[in-house]
């Protein structure tokens, strides 16, 4: 095992540079630039500002310049919109509030959606399994643009329990309803894995054979099938995981939270492009770590599988 | 409304779709018995006739309204909220949208859109992401890790910088949003099909195939993909709601629909800003109609994977 | 022009001896205040920067005029009232002006503010080193050898300014400028605290950091959440001051933030498009809304690139004249914006709207002009234009483009291609001039007609018509040295209603929802809106 985590590793390395340059060449062509403004700034002051920044350069260089940068400082440079920090600085800002209700939300949609999934499985084509397909389509056909305002609408103007948006620290209040509007879709994706390969373990010759043998039902499940039924479940969330710590746009946008998703979709339509790099390796090196960890997993639900 | 005028196809085309299913499994008996428990799945049956009845009605819908998308009521135009609302009577079915234009006639032609997106989009999604996830995993190795690090790469390029990109290669058009939408929708799949196949590449039916000196390729179709039929149809019933919000934002973007043709997606977005407002209606009929094809999609999946499940036979 | 001394000081006399706030009066109105002087605002974007020097945008500033005070500042009816400055005399001429300060500001830190710290943001604001998008700024305060100091050829020290002593600003400008001092309340002349920028480098506006002279200083920030903002005990004036804390919040969506208003989150949020009618009758207190200084047109590429049609004056007419802009202000966007048949709103210091013709007809005579000149180009129902409508994506703009597509439709025949494009998209596209028909808007960035007309320049980078007119550009260089410009500037609007490179449609307006504590203080007479969270108050319920 350390030496496949050892080998991914290295393996990592020249997987996010392929990445780093691959967008670097995409902000590059996409027109216009981090300056283009309605006001076309005057000649000398563009030169003024593309010099300050390195932009002059050619784009190897600026490149290269940038690696560097990160490779001796670890320092991803300013950025061109918000000019009172540097890329440091909005990571370090906004990660922590991202990963916060991410974490949260990943696992409530992991236990929740688990849940569901197993028990609609146990008794299939009951009305428990109806409720909880219907639960989790239901909470999977309201988009989260528009389950957040809802939530606003009821919460914050009809009942007054809770404040309509921002992070003020992280508080508890805050917390809750951008983790029932980023959980529910992921928690319903996962009921529903969950459920299809749950029947599927319950319906292998091994669980015949333990039901033959009398073992109790509880036993079966939760010894028996539960291992091997979280593949497909675990293959999707590595990507799952990602998507829900490396910021939803709508959230940020919506509840005000100033976490990395909005920064993450603000950084493109701004052409800021340290803000995109710096975030684009960023969400990079969680997707390699995640679908690492997935990797691990498989080994350990299935020993069969070779790492 | 809807359901009193659909009616009347709703019979031939129920039959059809049964029938087409048939064909597709060319008599085999495994597949005679898999179409049985289909057709004995109650949920599943009338999530067909429904979205058969949404098909219906995206095709045919506008044939029984007298006005059409973008011509904007000047009379109504400002004062939606008290004069636009839904009504039998002037032929407004679904009354206005905020821009002064019948509502009904954009559910029609965003559902077009909207079916249109959601099945190719995820039919592509699956094609691809289980050949792929399948190879993939069944060669294992080498190959393995660079197609892997090759869909980890790509779910990590920033996807806004690629959209714009192709707005500016390729131009705006409507085949521009399936590409948009195909270029992410697989790789997710991919993955969980790898996972899969991971793991039933050392079950005794692939090792006997091997032994018996089946070739690879055939293999993965004949002995891999059946087997995975269970989690791909289901995770493709995730991804047809997906492909459809996806649309949205990518049309957002100013790639794919432009006004005044739209989708649900972009329905739906415009319904949640007038919510507030006294035009809930904007919001409940596409949302209506995106739920109910959600649903039936889900119900249809989950027979499908009932009927198809290889244990079962 | 000039300031009395002694006014100002009547002034603060008047209010000092007012009961200080024991009882919570405001000292001139008498209004009984709230206990919580806190005021609460959204702002659609996270603001780039609180660098007097270095922001750029409208958010950024109103933080920065909070944060730091220049020589001047607006009253609530934009007149100039003193900042840092307590007057100032000119020369003959009017090309040397020498600023007295008063020597009771003093930095947060202690330091007293001189006339040296203006000396160095002005500098700091023209050195190329600093790379501020608003370095041109100095160009339009004419200062004296603002150009070779900004491309790097001349040494800071030759910029037009300079500290007689402490208290004394002299300032020398390249020529005479009768409204030099209504530059002064731009928030890239504010003064900088030279030790602490040394110190912190680009850090130095970080809460834990930031130095300033100006009634409150931040106290938080939170990018793309909230930035806070309290009193600051060493304003000279800070007894006068009543708001204690300023919030704003970044809520990007605007329902959502009237949606916390209604709750009572914020005290002022804007409206959404085509909802102040209804506001308006439910909350008639607190739905507020005043001209702007901003046009919105649509623009015509009349380059060698556009397509033959739109080189047709008459075509170009008859697409403006069909235009109906009563409905687009009163229907689509409802919110007391003013049709507009010329490009500089009446809003304009010292503007007066000349009459075009078109603008008196009724909009049944400008529908059938209209259709009588597209018969007379050659273009019809057997022949029809087959055009491209550009905007950037957003919900406004999206609803004009509509109507005024279907206007087009319905009126002339004309079949329209809508295209929307993310924001930098379509400036480059625009720029390029690979559009037909654009959307386009301005905000004036002072208050004086040159600031619009100059667009209409052929010099103009600006002018994405890529309109070219002789006339019109001897006019307007005429205009710069006129004691009184105004018929020239009615010259130049009519030589634009008849050539039409750019369709006015309408005027912006300002529509706010603020909360009934706050909305009798809020400057609505300002068109420039530069507010003041220390001329504000709350009062009770």
């Amino acid at each position: 095992m350390l030496n496949f985590i050892i080998r991914r590793i290295a393996v990592a390395i020249p997987t996010l540079i392929i990445l780093l340059i691959a967008s670097f060449w995409l902000m590059q062509t996409a027109p216009g630039g981090p300056f283009t403004s309605e006001r076309p700034l005057p000649a000398q002051v563009l030169a003024n500002i593309e010099a300050k920044y390195g932009l002059d350069q050619p784009v190897y260089k600026q490149l290269w310049d940038y690696v560097v940068g990160i490779l001796t400082q670890f320092d991803f440079g300013p950025s061109y919109k918000y000019k009172d920090r540097s890329v440091n600085d909005i990571i370090a800002q906004g990660f922590p509030v991202t990963l916060t209700y991410g974490v949260i939300s990943f696992l409530v949609a992991i236990i929740v959606g688990g849940a569901l999934g197993i028990s609609a499985a146990i008794r299939q084509n009951s009305w428990l399994d109806y409720f909880a397909v219907g639960v989790t389509i239901g909470a999977q056909v309201l988009p989260n643009f528009v389950m957040a305002p809802i939530l606003i609408l009821v919460f914050t103007l009809w009942l007054g329990w809770l404040p309509g948006g921002g992070w003020n620290g992280g508080q508890w209040q805050h917390i809750i309803m951008p983790v029932i509007a980023l959980s529910t879709s992921y928690m319903a994706s996962i009921a529903r894995l969950m459920r299809s390969s749950m029947l599927e373990v319950l319906r292998s010759n091994f669980i015949r054979t333990a039901r033959a043998k009398g073992l109790p039902e509880r036993t079966i499940i939760w010894r028996h099938a539960l291992k091997p039924s979280l593949l497909p479940v675990v293959s999707y969330l590595g990507p799952a995981f990602v998507g829900m710590v490396t910021g939803s746009f709508i959230i940020d946008a919506i509840f005000g939270t100033g976490g990395i998703g909005y920064f993450y979709v603000n950084a493109a339509f701004n052409r800021d492009y340290a803000v995109m790099m710096g975030l684009t390796i960023l969400l990079g090196s969680m997707t390699i770590l995640f679908n690492m960890v997935v990797d691990i997993l498989y080994a350990w639900i299935d020993p069969k599988i070779r790492l | 409304m809807t359901d009193k005028l659909a009616q009347p196809f709703q019979q031939p085309k129920t039959a059809d779709a049964a029938e087409r299913m048939v064909e597709n499994v060319q008599g085999r008996s495994l597949w005679a018995d898999a179409r049985r428990r289909f057709i004995g799945n109650k949920a599943a049956m009338v999530s067909v006739v429904l979205l058969t009845l949404i098909v219906l009605f995206s095709i045919f819908g506008q044939s029984i309204s007298e006005y059409d998308i973008e011509t904007i009521d000047w009379d109504i135009l400002g004062n939606v909220a008290n004069a636009g609302q839904p009504s039998l009577s002037n032929g407004h079915f679904f009354g206005f949208d905020e821009n002064g234009r019948d509502l009904y006639n954009r559910v029609v032609q965003g559902s077009r859109i909207s079916l249109a997106v959601g099945v190719i989009g995820a039919l592509v999604a699956v094609v691809v992401g289980t050949i792929y996830g399948a190879t993939a995993g069944y060669l294992g190795g080498r190959v393995d890790s660079i197609m892997m690090r090759l869909v980890d790469i790509f779910m990590s390029i920033p996807y806004m910088f690629v959209l714009i990109l192709l707005l500016v290669v390729a131009g705006r058009s409507i085949t521009m949003i399936f590409v948009g939408i195909g270029l992410t929708a697989w790789l997710d799949m991919s993955r969980i099909v790898r996972g899969q196949t991971l793991s039933l590449k050392n079950r005794e039916f692939v090792e006997a195939a091997v032994a018996t000196g089946v070739p690879t390729w055939r293999i993965i179709l004949r002995h891999i993909v059946p087997n995975l039929l269970g989690v791909v149809v289901v995770y493709a019933t995730l991804l047809v709601p997906q492909m459809i919000l996806t649309e949205s934002f990518i049309s957002f973007l100013g790639l794919g629909v432009q006004e005044p043709f739209t989708s649900w997606g972009a329905l739906l977005s415009e319904g949640t800003k007038t919510m507030n407002y006294g035009m809930l209606w904007q919001l409940a009929f596409p949302l209506f109609f995106f739920v109910v094809t959600i649903f039936c999609f889900f119900f249809i999946g989950d027979g499908l994977r009932d009927a198809l499940d290889p244990k079962d036979r | 022009m000039n300031i009395s001394i002694k006014a100002a000081l009547l002034g603060s006399a008047i209010a000092l001896a007012g009961p200080a706030f024991a009882d919570k009066m405001h000292p001139t109105t008498g209004e009984k205040l709230a206990e919580d002087q806190t005021f609460t605002y959204r702002v659609l974007d996270e603001h780039t920067s609180v660098d007097p020097q270095i922001v750029e945008d409208v958010s950024g500033s109103e933080i920065v005029r909070d944060l730091f005070e220049g020589l001047y500042n607006q009253d609530k009816d934009g007149n100039l009232v003193p900042g840092v400055a307590t007057g100032y005399s000119t020369n003959d001429d009017k090309t040397v002006y020498t600023f007295t300060l008063r020597d009771n500001a003093k930095w947060s830190d202690g330091k007293p503010v001189t006339a040296q710290d203006f000396v160095y943001a002005w500098q700091r604001l023209a050195d190329p080193a600093t790379a501020s998008e608003y370095q041109w700024y100095v160009e339009v305060m004419n200062l004296k050898n603002a150009g070779p100091v900004m491309a790097g050829e001349a040494p800071l020290s030759d910029l037009g300014v300079k500290a007689i002593d402490d208290h004394t600003l002299e300032v020398t400008l390249a020529s005479s400028l009768p409204y030099f001092a209504k530059t002064t309340t731009h928030a890239s002349t504010f003064p900088a605290p030279k030790w602490a920028i040394d110190e912190h480098g680009t850090d130095w506006i970080k809460p834990e950091n930031i130095v300033v002279n100006g009634a409150y200083t931040l106290t938080e920030h939170v990018a793309n959440e909230r930035s806070v903002r309290e009193r600051n005990p060493m304003y000279w004036d800070n007894e006068n001051t009543i708001i204690d804390k300023t919030v704003a919040l970044v809520i990007n969506d605007e329902n959502v933030a009237l949606t916390r208003y209604q709750a009572g989150e914020l005290d002022r949020t804007e409206i959404p498009a085509g909802q102040y009618p209804a506001l308006e009758q439910s909350h008639p207190e607190e739905a507020v809304i005043f001209p702007r200084l901003c046009s919105y047109y649509y623009t015509i590429n009349v380059s060698d690139s556009a397509p033959e049609f739109l080189k047709d004056v008459r075509v170009r007419q008859a697409l403006s004249y069909a235009i109906d802009r009563d409905v687009i202000t009163e229907k689509v966007l409802q919110a007391g914006e003013i049709p507009a048949y010329t490009f500089t709103p009446g809003a304009t210091a010292g503007f007066e709207v000349p009459a075009v013709d078109y603008a008196g007809w009724s909009q049944d005579e400008r529908n059938a002009k209209a259709v009588e000149l597209m018969a007379e180009a050659g273009y019809g129902a057997d022949n029809p234009i087959d055009l491209t409508l550009l905007y950037n994506t957003s919900e406004a703009h999206k609803k004009i483009a509509l109507a005024v597509s279907q206007m087009w439709k319905q009126n002339l025949g004309v079949k329209v291609t809508l295209e929307n494009q993310e924001w930098k998209t379509y400036l480059t596209t625009r720029g390029e001039q690979n559009y037909e028909v654009a959307r386009a808007g301005w905000c004036g960035d002072y208050n004086e007609a040159s600031t619009f007309l100059d667009l209409v320049q052929s010099g103009s980078g600006y002018n994405d018509a890529k309109y070219a007119n002789e006339m019109v550009d001897s006019l307007l260089a005429d205009a710069k040295t006129m004691d009184n410009p105004q018929p020239n500037y009615s010259k130049v609007e009519e030589i634009i209603a008849a050539d039409m490179p750019i369709i006015p449609i309408y005027h912006y307006s300002e529509d706010y929802m603020l909360s009934p504590e706050i909305v009798g203080s809020w400057p609505v007479n300002n068109v420039e809106q530069n507010w003041y969270s220390k001329d504000l108050y709350k009062v009770a319920k």
